[in-house]
């Protein structure tokens, strides 16, 4: 009996351990393969046997529910796992191995088409990946959008004695876990990605800048690097192609704004996680001043399946200059959150509601914030919009790292407009004086128009201004985002207390 | 009369850039800079003042004020001028309506987090926040907290609930010299950027992030005394605030002029600017246009000026019959004459030998030059001389011997373009701070040094700088070390035999290398004397000669020895064994005592020799003099300081005009 169990952070949060030591009491024969998770969290622990070589799965899974999953008669019975609705309406091509294989068997890997795209990456020069790459059309998953060939390019086209490829894992957005999920579900994966990566550009040495808060996902990529490196992956002799690039996995210490790429490399220097300015661009002058790939986790760990199945099939998902897959993040207050990789061009209705079934509490849904905490807030009347970079942006949205959190109509608007300067005040590197005096005092005018005083909006708006167009980097010039869609879309939420304080 | 002008004392707002001429335009004019040079600076060079607080142009651009943002035309958003390098062709606008509106909005935030007590404030008048608040044209703040309550704010020590503000630090007076008051701080880095990048102390740094970043000296629990500040100055200079300000400008007020002058204390000679209030020095300024220090300090020059209204500094001529007597004030008409009739009527009675001059080496080139005329053409005699000649004289037979002139090859902005770096016999960072401070941001930058000292001295290994090599010699064995680096050299066929060839004597430098060559010179020969090890000698002299621009500096632990004059040599001859001489970057730099040791020595003060070092006994080189001074010039040497001492012990020699010399 082969039975697979997640070991994935939000399984484990979900009590999946109590649930896996339980199998293994009452079926001490039975093979139990640990694996990431499939992404549907509402159904997490879910625990998939296999019959007749098909995974059935059952879910969400309790540790008084494990007989009736041993024997079959389990009402959390969910059938064949790739027959769920959920499963069958993806694109898995990121995510195809994870939830799947045994995300430290590298065997298991190599089976479910791993290492494929390095192999053919190996056969390629530098410039040759850099164009596949191009040609893909792939985009930081970050949240900048920038196109990731032209990033390489000219990283391949500097000229250093030493390049550098880093990973940010400092996954910090509110209502993200993409990076998380493929760090602890499919870590080769991300290697693999590196690894071309490194090729392409000239890179022999890279990190991964993993935020402290995924003690899970450190353990697994330290691990794995460890197996890519005993099994010639990695090291001075990649696949025995005389080509070298190592790597290794570094962890933050908390900061949000790390998660800013110029802050991120300051932080893996050693020094304050300030941000830098720009120019000059860390493709030119990065890490330690050599020329560096900074590239999100998901950037990277799509880069084996272009190589895998080739640019052109790659490309041919997606809408407009938004080619590929997105990972969606589907959180907050719904019905049915999770992980869910599909073409970029879904609108946010289908998302929100038909995927995500609206919301947990079944009060109709007020707002999505897409993007993380500096996203905007979207209203329902903008639900047509298709989830596209340049799509959304007319919507005046911002898809970033694809996190969506929804929110029902008791959400009070102001004060997460509030919860958006009070989190910039906080997570403010303190560099520049927009975000770092900016954010404090729009705590407290936010503060003022809640008390009633209405005419703080217009100095709200102009300090929003101030913070948009002077900050150095997107923690303060974004912040102003959320802040402004919240003002804009739902105005009521600021003038019923002046109103109710008249 | 000055027959120079005077460049400007304006703030460029990023430093200058060596490239290629890049042509574009900035609010209609066309301005062409040199590549890299950030919009900032091409605008001010155009005469546009684009306003600023974090830029200067001693420090690399940060971009954090935000208040330099501009709008170039094909470019999304505001960029900051000091970040954004120019390019051909771009159009910049730097006064556009957005822009303004950013400038205001950032200002507005400033302010809402200062103190407004200008009228009282130290740096009234002299703020770089009052201009720009006058700049934007900031006229309101409108932030406040809600219900009337206080802001979240840096200034004010207790909130409006009378609680203690968390957020408020008093000020920290432990530098004798320079208060730090953290409400008056703006956060633009720039004593910490100066701190590093101009000083290289790394005594500063940021604390905290977001509102609470604030300026910090050291450690946890350490103030600007506990720190590794060295008190350079270079924090307070770089404040735009009254942050960091001069304790003299807190109690006196503000300077209204400043006179151009030179340090007195050591041999780097910084070039200051003595802001006076009235008669009264209130502040010691470095002048950010002198050679030597190109705008930084340290301790000494910046603050150690209690010499200028000390009370016991002559301030009007005095006499005296004989020592036993008090001085006694006179006029200038009566203390010329007395010393003049005086010194005449002792060669009337003890002959034209029994007087002569001292000058020193920290007056200027005019001063010298007229005492040592003093003696030749008015006493009659070569009985000149100055404490040049006693501490670098080794540098002057030396240099004088291998090069034929016995000067310095290098002026101190040459180590911007040294690659690698020997000092012998020198400390730096203590004996000369500034040229430490200089080398040390080359040493950042990636020059590499190799240190030829018995002490581990701080350029050895100290914040981002360590010495590739250190060679810790016995004292008294610089030849031997010196002459093993070259033995390595010359037998390792390191040497630049085309500079050799083309610039020095080839058949000289056959009979040298052979010399050299003598296996009693190497490394692991001499190491029993030297007591260094062979193989880092080697592999430093191999450095030395393959690392591209080659400097070598060096003080007196070279020159005060018995065979300094020998040392000297060996070091001209390292440099010319590897082409490093000529050209900026390369060359031999004494590290002199005080700072016109060069000036006292060539406007002549030795008894040898006349102005230019032209030897006394060279009747063409006297009928030069003789014919422009209108005078017979003495043809015999006169007396050096310890033979004037001597005669005078001896009852030969009976009167002394001494300029600017402590000779006891």
């Amino acid at each position: 009996m082969k039975i697979y169990i997640p070991m994935d952070s939000a399984a484990k949060a979900l009590g999946v351990e109590e649930v896996a030591t339980a199998i293994r009491t009452a079926a001490p024969e039975a093979e139990i393969i640990r694996t990431g998770t499939r992404g549907m969290i509402w159904l997490e622990p879910l625990v998939e046997v296999e019959i007749d070589g098909e995974r059935h799965g059952y879910g969400p899974a309790t540790v008084g529910d494990v007989a009736g999953i041993l024997d079959g008669s389990s009402v959390k019975a969910l059938g064949p796992v790739a027959d769920l609705d959920w499963m069958r309406r993806q694109t898995r091509l990121t995510f195809a191995r994870v939830g799947v294989i045994d995300p430290l068997s590298l065997a298991d890997y190599e089976a479910h088409g791993g290492l494929a795209g390095l192999r053919r990456a190996l056969g390629m020069d530098g410039a040759g990946i850099v164009a596949e790459v191009t040609r893909s059309g792939l985009r930081g998953r970050g949240g900048a959008g920038f196109p990731t060939g032209i990033k390489w390019k000219t990283v391949q086209e500097a000229q250093a004695p030493q390049k550098y490829i880093v990973c940010n894992a400092d996954e910090g957005d509110s209502g993200t876990f993409a990076d998380r999920m493929i760090m602890e579900g499919d870590p080769f994966t991300l290697i693999e990605g590196m690894a071309i990566a490194g090729l392409g550009v000239g890179a022999t040495r890279g990190y991964v800048y993993l935020r402290s808060e995924y003690p899970d996902a450190i353990a697994v990529m330290r691990r794995a690097v460890e197996i890519a490196r005993g099994a010639g992956v990695l090291g001075a002799d990649v696949l025995g192609s005389g080509r070298a690039f190592d790597m290794e996995i570094r962890v933050g210490a908390g900061a949000y704004v790390c998660g800013e790429e110029t802050s991120l490399l300051n932080s893996l220097e050693g020094k304050r996680g300030v941000v830098r300015a720009k120019p000059p661009l860390p493709a030119l002058e990065g890490f330690l001043g050599r020329p560096t790939v900074v590239n999100n986790v998901i950037s990277l760990a799509t880069v084996p399946v272009i190589f895998e199945k080739g640019a052109a099939y790659y490309a041919d998902f997606g809408l407009g200059r938004s080619r590929g897959t997105v990972t969606l993040q589907i959180a907050g207050n719904v019905a049915r959150g999770g992980l869910f990789e599909t073409a970029f061009g879904i609108t946010l209705g289908e998302v929100v509601n038909d995927l995500g079934g609206g919301t947990l509490t079944g009060r109709p849904v007020k707002a999505v914030q897409v993007g993380g905490p500096l996203g905007a807030y979207i209203p329902v009347g903008n639900f047509d919009a298709a989830l596209g970079y340049e799509e959304l942006d007319a919507k005046g949205g911002l898809l970033g790292h694809a996190g969506l959190v929804v929110f029902d109509d008791g959400a009070d608007m102001l004060g997460m407009a509030r919860f958006a300067m009070e989190f910039c005040a906080v997570e403010s590197c303190g560099k520049c004086t927009p975000c770092r005096i900016g954010a404090v005092r729009g705590v407290e005018t936010i503060d003022r128009i809640a008390a009633g005083d209405g005419a703080a909006i217009p100095l709200l708006t102009d300090l929003c201004e101030t913070m948009k167009d002077g900050s150095l980097c997107a923690l303060g010039g974004l912040t102003p985002l959320p802040v402004m869609s919240a003002l804009t879309h739902f105005p009521d939420d600021f003038a019923t207390r002046r109103e109710a304080a008249e | 009369m000055k027959d120079f002008i005077i460049p400007t004392e304006r703030d460029m707002g990023t430093p200058a850039k060596v490239g290629a001429p890049v042509t574009l335009e900035i609010d209609g004019v066309a301005v062409t800079v040199p590549e890299g040079t950030s919009v900032l600076r091409a605008a001010a060079e155009a005469g546009i003042p684009i306003p600023k607080l974090c830029a200067s142009d001693n420090l690399e651009a940060f971009g954090s004020c935000r208040l330099c943002v501009v709008e170039i035309e094909g470019r999304r958003g505001t960029p900051a001028s000091c970040t954004t390098p120019v390019t051909p062709g771009m159009v910049v606008h730097t006064g556009s309506a957005k822009v303004r509106k950013i400038r205001r909005g950032v200002m507005e935030l400033y302010i809402s987090d200062h103190p407004l007590d200008c009228l009282t404030c130290s740096a009234n008048g002299d703020c770089e926040l009052q201009d720009m608040a006058g700049a934007v044209g900031l006229r309101d703040v409108r932030y406040e907290a809600p219900n009337n309550g206080g802001m979240v704010n840096h200034f004010a020590p207790r909130t409006t609930s009378g609680e203690a503000n968390p957020e408020w630090l008093p000020k920290d007076d432990s530098n004798p010299y320079f208060s730090y008051d953290p409400s008056k701080c703006i956060v633009c880095n720039r004593c910490v950027r100066a701190c590093e990048e101009v000083q290289g102390t790394f005594a500063l740094t940021i604390a905290g992030r977001g509102f609470d970043s604030r300026v910090k000296a050291g450690g946890a629990g350490d103030d600007f005394l506990a720190s590794d500040c060295v008190s350079c100055g270079a924090c307070v200079q770089a404040c735009p605030t009254a942050a960091l300000q001069e304790k003299s400008i807190i109690e006196i007020g503000t300077p209204d002029r400043a006179v151009i002058t030179t340090c007195a204390y050591c041999g780097v000679g910084c070039s200051f600017r003595a802001e006076m209030n009235g008669d009264t020095l209130v502040r010691m300024v470095p002048y950010k246009h002198g050679k030597a220090n190109r705008g930084h300090s340290c301790v000494k020059g910046r603050f150690a000026y209690g010499y200028a209204h000390h009370k016991d500094r002559i301030l009007k001529p005095m006499t005296r019959e004989r020592i036993s007597d008090p001085w006694r004030e006179v006029s200038w008409d009566e203390a010329l004459s007395f010393a003049a009739t005086r010194m005449r009527s002792l060669q009337a009675q003890y002959g034209r030998k029994s007087i002569g001059v001292i000058t020193s080496s920290r007056c200027t080139n005019e001063e010298t030059y007229l005492v040592q005329k003093l003696a030749r053409a008015v006493f009659g005699n070569n009985n000149t001389d100055t404490c040049a000649r006693v501490c670098h004289s080794p540098t002057g037979y030396g240099l004088g011997q291998t090069f034929g002139t016995s000067a310095g090859t290098q002026d101190f902005d040459s180590v911007e373009q040294t690659d690698v770096v020997i000092v012998i016999g020198a400390n730096p960072t203590d004996g000369h701070p500034v040229f430490a401070s200089r080398l040390k941001k080359r040493l950042r930058a990636g020059a590499k040094l190799i240190v030829v000292d018995p002490r581990r001295i701080d350029l050895v290994k100290s914040p981002h700088i360590a010495a590739a090599h250190h060679l810790p010699l016995r004292p008294g064995t610089n030849v031997a070390v010196v002459s093993a680096l070259a033995h390595v050299i010359v037998t390792e066929g390191l040497m630049d035999e085309a500079f050799i060839r083309a610039r020095c004597d080839w058949d000289e430098f056959q009979h040298y290398a052979e010399f050299i060559s003598n296996p009693r010179h190497s490394p692991e020969a001499t190491a029993l004397l030297t007591g260094v090890d062979p193989v880092e000698l080697r592999a430093a002299a191999r450095l030395f000669a393959t690392s591209g621009n080659g400097a070598i500096y060096y003080g007196l632990g070279v020159t005060e020895h018995s065979q300094g004059s020998t040392t000297v040599m060996g070091i001209a001859n390292l440099a010319m064994l590897t082409g490093n001489i000529g050209r900026p970057g390369v060359g031999v730099n004494p590290l002199r005592g005080q700072n016109n040791v060069q000036g006292a020595c060539d406007m002549g003060s030795f008894p040898h020799e006349l102005p230019g070092y032209r030897h006394i006994k060279g009747p063409e080189v006297r009928a030069i003099f003789e014919e422009a001074w209108g005078v017979q010039i003495d043809a015999e040497p006169g007396l050096r300081i310890p033979n004037m001492l001597d005669a005078a012990v001896d009852g030969t020699f009976k009167g002394l005009y001494c300029q600017g010399e402590d000779i006891l």
